[in-house]
């Protein structure tokens, strides 16, 4: 694929893999993910927890522990391979220029003994070469008040904010370069539904008006869909299905995916809710054929083999079930990245 | 503590005569935490729950809601019997709780389960689950060893972590986190209390699993005839689970009603608010901002005055909301809302 093919996409990852070493095995968190994501959009990876999106997340920004087994595949941020960088430049280059995150628990990762102004500063002043002190502290004055900081808390330290206040600043903290890509683990997880809510008006807003893009990690799928244009479903470090998400929410096509929602608990309606028999299997030693078989209802002889990729649609979905009614095998990792968004 | 109070099958027949009166009656309670002081100088109180009331009948559930901040916590740990009250009673089959001394105190917490919300800070890392479990049935007295496995693995099976040999001498960070959680269930129910408290039961778990033990709950709910209280911020977890809904704001219950009425009808503009904040999971959600009220809960030290929620509430009548602190007006059936809204339509509860 060329250059160009790419310039209406803010992210294109392509076979995208991250193993850890353990003392007792390598652990696939991440398994051959593609996918892609349109400038000004958001992706929601869901999936139960240990199913490899957080891993996921921080291969995309390249924060990695030391123990990492294999980290390989193609990332193309805003159209640059940034996989083949060395450290350096991608740090001076890609992470908060291009693509950057708020972490999990993003709360309590601020860090206690500076002002705010100048943590959120920080990026600026190691990124935009050149730049004074004053023409720094107005882009904070300026990002405080599009993510709704009340403008006198600039002077003051994370303890004296409340849990969304300080989530708004570590978003603040994430927007403040202007990248491509905003990663979110979990932004709301700990917060009550009202500041809930006030944080997805936030990231909605960014997302209209700056036009930035988002990968929107989360296991809460009810509020994802405050965000979402697409929904990836993660099992046992696979991409199960990647469908926009006025489909996705329709109807889900992998049976995982819809046990997934069927779990959620929804303020109307009457339907029962149901659960997952059994748990995730685990990533030291996957299942051979589909991970998912052997929790699945509909599960048959077939699914001992590995599933590909079926094409439905502008829909991809990893299940046998699929099989006839399916366009098309898609297998190589530019055709999938190539068919999302 | 005799033998008979914690004995394995519960009676029915005992107590009839006091069926009619609720479990527990909370009575004008209020939770003050005296600030530092600063030499002679008082510094006032944080009010966490303030002038609260309510009865919870013999094998009801019900959900006490709001956000973190709002006094739901305080208001348990005082049912607990964990704070004292700085005014009002919890009146417990129609005692004090807080009557008669530590002795009364031991038995009225044999009574009473609880359930943590966090189930990997609430097992202890270096007991087995055996030890675990058996440890509130040697407080209460039970000497018997064969008798205490017995119930041990009984109390597995209910929880349905089975076969329960394979979990007896596993230690807690051993199993997932929905096993850890029914193990948690399991121990607040080994002394068959009569009233169990659960802290968020769920909201540390994974949405499927999270289905698994509100269900497991209910089942036990309604088999034992349990009074449960629920306290969560979640409203959309509610409704699978309890009957009816008190939603507390600012150390106040705003909003009493059956489950279904609250959902379909709320009265007081704060519930509204926090109904409209909840996602169900569509995606024209992400075409539009969602109304929340402005500013944030206010401050327990200093609360204004007249209605918590007039400085964020758009219906606010000046003159009236800001001053006078609203009574809780009864309307139909068996809800009651705390909102001059509702002075005409509804007489003082």
């Amino acid at each position: 694929m060329t250059f160009e093919d790419f310039s209406d996409k803010a992210l294109v990852v392509e076979d995208l893999v991250l193993y850890f070493q353990l003392t007792h095995g390598i652990v696939q968190a991440v398994d051959h993910v593609s996918f892609s994501l349109a400038k000004n959009r958001a992706v929601v990876v869901i999936g139960e927890s240990g199913c490899g999106k957080t891993s996921m997340g921080r291969a995309l920004t390249r924060l990695l522990p030391r123990n990492v087994a294999r980290y390989s595949g193609k990332v193309y941020i805003d159209g640059l391979e940034t996989m083949a960088l060395d450290e350096e430049t991608y740090r001076q280059q890609i992470r908060w220029v291009k693509i950057s995150q708020v972490p999990q628990a993003a709360m309590n990762s601020l860090n206690p003994v500076l002002k705010l102004k100048d943590q959120v500063m920080e990026p600026l002043l190691l990124h935009e070469k050149g730049i004074t002190q004053e023409e720094a502290l107005e882009r904070v004055h300026a990002v405080f008040d599009f993510v709704g900081v009340p403008e006198g808390f600039i002077e003051r330290y994370p303890f004296e904010l409340s849990g969304g206040m300080r989530q708004r600043v570590v978003i603040a903290m994430a927007l403040i370069t202007n990248p491509t890509v905003i990663v979110l683990d979990e932004p709301t997880s700990a917060l009550d539904v009202l500041t809930q809510a006030n944080i997805y008006n936030v990231l909605k807003r960014i997302k209209w008006e700056k036009g930035t893009s988002f990968v929107l990690i989360t296991h809460d799928v009810a509020t994802s869909s405050e965000l979402a244009d697409d929904v990836l479903v993660m099992y046992a470090g696979q991409m199960m299905e990647h469908s926009p998400a006025t489909e996705f929410f329709a109807e889900p096509l992998h049976p995982y995916a819809k046990m997934l929602m069927a779990a959620v608990p929804k303020l109307h309606g009457d339907e029962e809710l149901q659960f997952i028999p059994g748990k995730p299997p685990s990533l030291l030693s996957p299942p051979k054929g589909c991970r998912f078989a052997a929790r699945c209802p509909f599960a048959m002889d077939k699914c001992k083999l590995e599933p590909p990729t079926f094409r439905m649609g502008d829909r991809l979905v990893k299940c046998w079930l699929y099989e006839k009614e399916a366009d098309e095998i898609v297998s190589s990792p530019e055709a999938l990245a190539g068919v999302s968004s | 503590m005799s033998e008979q109070q914690v004995a394995v099958t519960a009676q029915p027949g005992e107590e009839k005569d006091t069926q009619e009166q609720p479990l527990l009656s909370v009575r004008n309670l209020r939770i003050w935490y005296e600030l530092k002081r600063f030499g002679f100088l008082h510094a006032g109180y944080v009010k966490a729950v303030d002038d609260v009331s309510f009865d919870l009948p013999r094998g009801e559930a019900i959900a006490v809601v709001g956000e973190s901040g709002c006094g739901k916590s305080s208001l348990m740990k005082a049912i607990l019997g964990l704070v004292h009250p700085y005014d009002g009673q919890i009146l417990f089959e129609g005692r004090d709780i807080w009557e008669g001394g530590a002795e009364a105190m031991r038995a009225y917490r044999m009574k009473v389960g609880y359930v943590q919300q966090d189930p990997y800070g609430a097992l202890p890392p270096f007991m087995t689950i055996r030890r675990i479990l058996e440890e509130p049935l040697i407080l209460a007295g039970v000497k018997d060893k064969e008798e205490r496995l017995e119930r041990v693995i009984r109390s597995l099976e209910e929880v349905k972590v089975t076969p329960p040999s394979d979990f007896l001498n596993k230690y807690p960070h051993m199993l997932s986190g929905g096993q850890q959680q029914r193990v948690v269930i399991a121990r607040a129910l080994i002394r068959n209390p009569k009233m169990l408290i659960a802290d968020e039961p769920v909201s540390m778990l994974d949405a499927s699993v999270r289905v698994e033990i509100l269900k497991l709950l209910d089942e036990v709910q309604r088999e034992r005839h349990l009074s449960v209280i629920y306290i969560t911020h979640d409203l959309s977890t509610v409704r699978y689970f309890s009957e009816r809904i008190f939603v507390m704001y600012a150390g106040k219950l705003i909003e009493k009603a059956e489950t279904y009425e609250i959902l379909r009808n709320p009265k007081h503009p704060y519930t509204w608010a926090l109904l409209n904040a909840i996602s169900d999971p569509l995606a024209e959600n992400a075409t539009k901002l969602r109304e929340i009220p402005p500013g944030e809960p206010p401050s327990l030290i200093t609360p204004p005055p007249g209605c918590r929620f007039h400085p964020r509430c758009e219906k606010a009548m000046q003159g009236k909301c800001d001053v006078e602190v609203p009574p809780e007006f009864r309307l139909g059936g068996n809800h009651e809302v705390a909102c001059w809204l509702y002075e005409e339509e509804g007489r003082v509860a």
